[in-house]
């Protein structure tokens, strides 16, 4: 039984795996880093849950053709950045720069945790500064 | 007393616009960063003879629309109809930007369903679709006769959308431009 289960523990795993066209398309080592970081961190537009990596739409796998193209004429990644949010906008990165625009995506989270924080704070003061006296109510029932 | 509610109304107050915004906007229909800019220039082989090259300069200084369709595009077949009307009230010069498609369907598709396009370009790789930021068909691009995007409209064209978003553009563009 325990390994029936890791059998099809070890298929799941192997799902991912046959991904679509995204195996092996630099003979370097460090080239295809690059490309494997970079695929999965843009937007397939069609499909806009999912990297470029993931999806296999043609525009998907048209991207990642561009994207090929680009690094194998030497282009660096903020080239190929520059490249896709001028076509496609800053959404087409998972981690879109910051700038006007982008900003509240970037500050959002802190101030979301700082407003939380002095509800928090508030509350625990009031309740400090009330009176203890579950023990009368008790003593009193 | 009011005090303890005060808070949490602010705070309602608040989110309720936002969640009626977001609730309200179409997200899968993204601004172009090309809005404004100027069009991205392009030749590519014609759909009707691939020895013969068309692209920008077919529209050059002319107020233009650029429609991308594809023959498996089920909405490019909804909209078609509209855009044989269009090109035939003469009103506007209409690109086609064929995307990602075959010669052969492409061909009959004109044959059968008429050609409203005064160009065609085979854009067989998405090459130039990437290059204007394409992701789904159909989609229509307005072009100033200064050659700036002056608007980009996702999904199948209509005579409301054409008398509602394209031709006060066309209108303001000509005022301001002339």
């Amino acid at each position: 039984m325990k390994r029936l289960f890791l059998v099809l523990f070890l298929t799941g795993l192997a799902g991912p795996g046959h991904a679509i066209d995204t195996g092996q398309a630099f003979d370097d080592a460090e080239m295809q880093a690059r490309y494997e970081r970079i695929i999965s961190e843009v937007r397939c537009l069609v499909c806009q849950n999912q990297s470029i990596r993931d999806s296999n739409v043609f525009l998907a796998s048209d991207l990642r053709r561009e994207i090929r193209r680009l690094l194998s004429e030497g282009k660096s990644d903020a080239d190929i950045s520059e490249f896709l949010v001028t076509r496609y906008g800053d959404f087409v990165l998972y981690r879109p720069p910051m700038r006007g625009k982008t900003l509240i995506l970037w500050v959002a989270p802190f101030l979301l945790i700082g407003f939380g924080l002095v509800v928090v704070v508030r509350v625990l003061r009031s309740r400090m500064a009330m009176p203890i006296d579950d023990d009368n109510e008790q003593a009193s029932a | 007393m009011m005090s303890r509610f005060l808070l949490p109304i602010l705070v309602f107050a608040i989110m309720i616009p936002i969640f009626i915004i977001g609730l309200g906007r179409n997200k899968s229909e993204l601004p172009s960063p090309l809005i404004s800019a100027p069009a991205p220039t392009f030749a590519l082989p014609s759909l009707q003879d691939a020895n013969v090259t068309v692209g920008s300069d077919n529209y050059n200084g002319k107020v233009a629309l650029v429609n991308v369709w594809a023959t498996w595009c089920a909405a490019c077949r909804t909209e078609h109809a509209y855009l044989m009307e269009l090109a035939g009230r003469g009103d506007i010069p209409i690109f086609g930007l064929n995307w990602r498609d075959q010669r052969k369907p492409a061909l009959n598709w004109l044959k059968q369903l008429g050609d409203p396009y005064f160009v065609t370009a085979y854009d067989q790789d998405g090459r130039v679709g990437i290059d204007w930021g394409v992701y789904g068909a159909p989609e229509t691009f307005l072009i100033g006769a200064d050659g700036t995007v002056l608007f980009k409209y996702i999904s199948p064209m209509t005579e409301q959308v054409w008398q509602e978003e394209f031709l006060p553009r066309i209108r303001a563009a000509e005022v301001g431009g002339g």
